[in-house]
C-alpha cells in the first residue's frame, strides 16, 4: 500500500513539473500579444513602429523591441503583430531610438525591396536639433558608419531594410531609456520607406537581421526569436 | 518424417501435394516483373528529385534502382504470405500438428545467397553513386575528394569551362549567396547558369543550418566557421526553391528562397548588374574580404570605431566576445 502511494505521488509530481514547464515556459512565450490593423485610406496605407533599446515589460525590460502604433489611439502598442490591406501601397514610418549595431552581414545594409530601392531618413538628437534631414538613400552602412540600429524585413516578400539609429558620437549615452520611447528629450531617426503588400493575403513573417539579443549567445536569441519584441507577424487581409 | 511418411500417415489416399516453389516462383516472377516495368517505365522519369541537374538526374536513378531491387523482395514476401494464408489455411476441425520440418538445405542455401547478394549489390551501388558526379550534391567538407571537372579561376565568363564559385551563407532564418569571382557581391537569390559546373561554399553566420536545394538534388550542412563544398551542374532552366534542412529556431520552416537557373550569357548580365550596383552603393567595400568562412574578428578592422551604447548595443565585436563565442 505504501509503495503505491509512493509510486502514485511520484508519477504525480513528475506531471506536476511537465505541466509547470509548459505553461510557465511555452505558455508564456505564447501569450496572446494584440494585433494592430492598418486600414487603407486612398488606395495606400500607414504603418508605424518604432525600436527601442528596451521595452516596458515587466519579465524582460532589457530587451531591445519594436512598437507598434494604433492608427486611431495613437498609443504604443507593446507588439509586433499588424495587419494590412493587400495589394496596398504600404508606406511605413519607423522612428529608431535604439543606438547603432553592427551588421553580422553588410549586405543587408542595402534597402531591398521597396518602392525605388530607398529610404528616406532623417536624424534628431536629443536637443531636437535635427543634423540629416529627409536623405533618400539606398544604403545604410552600418561597418563604416555605423547608422543602423536594426532592421525590417520581410523575407518573403524580398523587403530588407536596415533601420537607422540616432547618430552614434551625438546620442552616446543619451539614448532613450524608458519605452514606448518619445522624440521629445531623445535622440532618435525616423525613416520612410514604401512597399506594395502582395495580392495574396495571409501572414507574412518580418524580423531584424542584426543580433541583437544581448546576453544570448551570438546575439540571436531571446528578443532576436520571441515575437513582439524583433520579429513578427504581417497579416495581409483582404482589401 | 520424409513426404512420404506424411502421405501415409495421412490414409495415404490423400490428394499429390502440388509444387508450391515452382507456384510461388511463376506468380512471384509474373508479379515482381509486371512491378518492375511499371517502376523504370512509368515512376521513374516522375521521381524526385527531377532532373534538373545532374546530381539530381544521379538522385533519381539512384532511386529507381532502388525501387526496382525493392519491389521483387517484397512482393515476395507479401506473396508469401498471403498464399500461406489461402493454400495452407488450417481447415475448420483440423487440430492436427503440421509437420515437423527441421531444416532444408536448399531453402538456407538459397536464402544465404540470396540475401547476400542483395547486400552487396546495395553495398557496391550505393557507395558508386555517393562518389559521382562531384560527390553527388552532397557537402564534402572543407577538403573535397570528389570534384566536378571545371577550371579554377579567380573571373568566371560564358563559353568557357570555369567552375562558378557561389558562397552560401546562412543566417538566421534568410540564405545569401556570395559570388566572389564578381567581386563578391551578394544576392538574396540564387542565379545559376545552365550546363555549368558550381562550386558551393556553404557556411552559417550563427546557429547550425543546412542548405537544401532539393530540385538541384544538392544538400549540404551549414556550420558556423566551418566551408562545406558541395558540387552540381544545372542542366535545365526553371526555377527552384531553396530550403533550410536543419531545425534552426522558431522560423526554421519559413527560411526559404528561391533559386532560377538562366543561360551562361543571361547569368552573366545579372552577375555584371549587381556587382555595379553593389560597387556603387559601397556595400562591397564594406564587406569583409571573401572568406571562405565569415570571420567576424574582420569586423573592427573595416570600420571606424564604433561606441558601446548602454552596454546593449555595443561597437563591432561586441557580440564576439570571450562571453559570445562565434562557434556555439
Amino acid at each position: 500500500m505504501t509503495r503505491a502511494a509512493a509510486l502514485i505521488a511520484a508519477f504525480l509530481i513528475v506531471v506536476g513539473v511537465g505541466v509547470f514547464v509548459v505553461v510557465y515556459y511555452i505558455g508564456s512565450a505564447t501569450t496572446q500579444l494584440p494585433i494592430v490593423h492598418y486600414t487603407a485610406s486612398g488606395g495606400q496605407v500607414s504603418v508605424v513602429l518604432q525600436e527601442d533599446a528596451q521595452n516596458d515589460s515587466a519579465s524582460r525590460p532589457d530587451w531591445v523591441s519594436y512598437y507598434a502604433q494604433d492608427p486611431v489611439s495613437k498609443q504604443w502598442l507593446h507588439t509586433t503583430l499588424f495587419s494590412v490591406p493587400a495589394n496596398t501601397k504600404v508606406n511605413v514610418t519607423i522612428y529608431g531610438y535604439d543606438g547603432c549595431t553592427p551588421l553580422r552581414n553588410n549586405f543587408f545594409s542595402q534597402v531591398q525591396g521597396t518602392i525605388g530601392g530607398t529610404v528616406t531618413v532623417s536624424q534628431f538628437d536629443q536637443n531636437g536639433k535635427e543634423y540629416v534631414t529627409n536623405d533618400t538613400t539606398s544604403v545604410i552602412n552600418t561597418w563604416s558608419n555605423c547608422n543602423a540600429g536594426h532592421t525590417f524585413a520581410i523575407p518573403d516578400l524580398g523587403v530588407y531594410v536596415p533601420v537607422a539609429s540616432p547618430n552614434a558620437n551625438l546620442s552616446a549615452n543619451n539614448l532613450c531609456s524608458s519605452s514606448p520611447c518619445v522624440t521629445q528629450g531623445n535622440p532618435y531617426a525616423v525613416e520612410t520607406f514604401s512597399f506594395m503588400s502582395p495580392s495574396q493575403t495571409g501572414t507574412y513573417r518580418w524580423q531584424c537581421l542584426i543580433p541583437c539579443g544581448g546576453g544570448f549567445l551570438d546575439g540571436n536569441g531571446g528578443p532576436m526569436q520571441t515575437l513582439g519584441w524583433m520579429m513578427g507577424e504581417m497579416d495581409v487581409v483582404s482589401s | 518424417m520424409s513426404s512420404a511418411e506424411i502421405t501415409a500417415s495421412t490414409g495415404g489416399d490423400a490428394p499429390a501435394e502440388p509444387r508450391h516453389g515452382w507456384r510461388l516462383f511463376i506468380m512471384w516472377f509474373v508479379l515482381a516483373l509486371a512491378a518492375d516495368l511499371v517502376i523504370w517505365f512509368v515512376w521513374y522519369p516522375h521521381m524526385p528529385p527531377g532532373r534538373m541537374s545532374d546530381n539530381a538526374k544521379g538522385q533519381q536513378f539512384d532511386i529507381a534502382v532502388l525501387a526496382v531491387s525493392a519491389a521483387p523482395v517484397i512482393i515476395f514476401v507479401l506473396l508469401y504470405f498471403i498464399y500461406s494464408i489461402v493454400v495452407w489455411r488450417a481447415k475448420p476441425g483440423d487440430e492436427s500438428d503440421g509437420a515437423p520440418i527441421h531444416g532444408n538445405v536448399k531453402v538456407q542455401l538459397a536464402w544465404i545467397a540470396g540475401t547476400t547478394a542483395i547486400v552487396l549489390w546495395l553495398f557496391i551501388f550505393g557507395t558508386v553513386e555517393l562518389v559521382a558526379p562531384g560527390g553527388a550534391g552532397g557537402g564534402e567538407g572543407p577538403s573535397p575528394i570528389w570534384t566536378l571537372a571545371g577550371t579554377k579561376s579567380s573571373t568566371w565568363a560564358p563559353g568557357g569551362n570555369d567552375t562558378l564559385q557561389v558562397q552560401v551563407i546562412g543566417q538566421q532564418w534568410v540564405w545569401t549567396y556570395r559570388y566572389p569571382q564578381f567581386g563578391g557581391f551578394e544576392s538574396s537569390v540564387l542565379y545559376l547558369p545552365e550546363n555549368t559546373p558550381v562550386e558551393f561554399h556553404v557556411t552559417s553566420l550563427d546557429v547550425i543550418h543546412s542548405f537544401w536545394a532539393y530540385k538541384l538534388g544538392v544538400k549540404a550542412d551549414a556550420n558556423p566557421g566551418v566551408d562545406n563544398v558541395a558540387y552540381t551542374s544545372a542542366t535545365a532552366l526553371g526555377g527552384f526553391e531553396v530550403r533550410c534542412n536543419e531545425l534552426c529556431g522558431i522560423w526554421h520552416g519559413a527560411m526559404y528562397n528561391s533559386g532560377y537557373i538562366v543561360s551562361p550569357s543571361a547569368f552573366a548580365s545579372w552577375a555584371s548588374g549587381v556587382q555595379s550596383k553593389e560597387q556603387a552603393d559601397g556595400v562591397l567595400t564594406a564587406l569583409p574580404p571573401y572568406a571562405l568562412t565569415y570571420d567576424p574578428t574582420v569586423v573592427p578592422q573595416l570600420g571606424k570605431q564604433i561606441v558601446t551604447i548602454d552596454g546593449i548595443t555595443g561597437g563591432a565585436g561586441y557580440y564576439y566576445g570571450p562571453g559570445n563565442p562565434v562557434t556555439p
